[in-house]
């Protein structure tokens, strides 16, 4: 039972960072390049329109929904087994979900380096 | 790429990992936090490592979502994952935490990944919308 409340934790972790970071990087998307933002109108003005943009609110609140599925998760189970296992998963989540939403060219490269990444992540484990 | 876009991914990755580090060099302080005792969650942010920790973080925060405006999540995300290895490193000379073999062969792995990425495009091309056109402009941003 323990076991499977822990799962269950680190689903809702990788569903809900996964979702925190293709629409942090779809609000991204839309307001443009920062830098130039920045350069053009001020360091007051880029802040403005990152958190004036809905969907970025909207990634910070699944973000803050990963972090308390995370302290749930941590309470049942160790930070070893929980936080290498959802950000291990969480590099391929993105990956697929980046392409399927974001539209990303995800080539062969990503792919791989997305795989090789969660697997290293996970072995910092032991 | 250019120059100053690289200095935000290290941004991304020198701030991540200390900021990372510095919280959990604060907990050891704090201790561990339980329900009965929740409030100590909130003290801790008082705590000067902590603090640091999460000022760090802010600035980690502002580099990676400056960096997802000029360049993809599938870029972002590998390419800054050398930040756990900063991590593992940070963890064993500043924690004095000890790293395994696996920790290295996770490590090795890691740095892997951070290269295939790294040696690809940093954005899909979205003009011409194919992907024919993200392979042109692969090859002559390495030429």
């Amino acid at each position: 039972m323990r076991t499977a409340y822990t799962w269950a934790a680190i689903t809702a972790i990788v569903l809900a960072s996964t979702a925190g970071d293709v629409l942090l990087a779809y609000a991204m998307q839309r307001v443009g390049d920062l830098g130039e933002i920045r350069e053009r109108d001020g360091l007051f003005a880029a802040i403005r329109a990152v958190v004036s943009n809905p969907w970025f609110m909207l990634g910070v609140g699944c973000m803050a929904l990963a972090f308390f599925s995370l302290l749930v998760g941590l309470s049942w189970a160790d930070v070893s087994l929980v936080a290498p296992a959802s950000a291990s998963i969480t590099f391929v989540t993105n990956a697929i979900a980046a392409k399927l939403f974001l539209k990303e060219n995800v080539d062969r490269r990503r792919w791989f380096s997305a795989v090789f990444v969660a697997a290293g992540v996970l072995l910092l484990a032991h | 790429m250019t120059f100053k876009k690289y200095l935000v991914l290290l941004a991304i990755v020198c701030f991540g990992s200390t900021g990372d580090t510095l919280l959990a060099r604060g907990m050891r302080d704090v201790g561990e936090v339980h329900l009965s005792n929740w409030t100590h969650a909130i003290t801790a942010i008082f705590n000067p490592w902590i603090a640091c920790g999460i000022v760090c973080l802010i600035v980690f925060f502002g580099s990676y979502l400056a960096s997802l405006s000029w360049a993809d999540l599938t870029f972002v995300l590998p390419a800054t994952a050398i930040g756990y290895v900063v991590l593992a490193l940070l963890s064993k000379f500043f924690l004095h935490e000890q790293i395994s073999l696996a920790r290295w062969a996770g490590i090795g792995m890691i740095v892997a990944g951070v290269g295939f990425v790294a040696g690809g495009p940093s954005v899909t091309e979205r003009n011409e919308g194919h992907e024919v056109a993200a392979l042109v402009g692969d090859s002559e941003e390495r030429a």
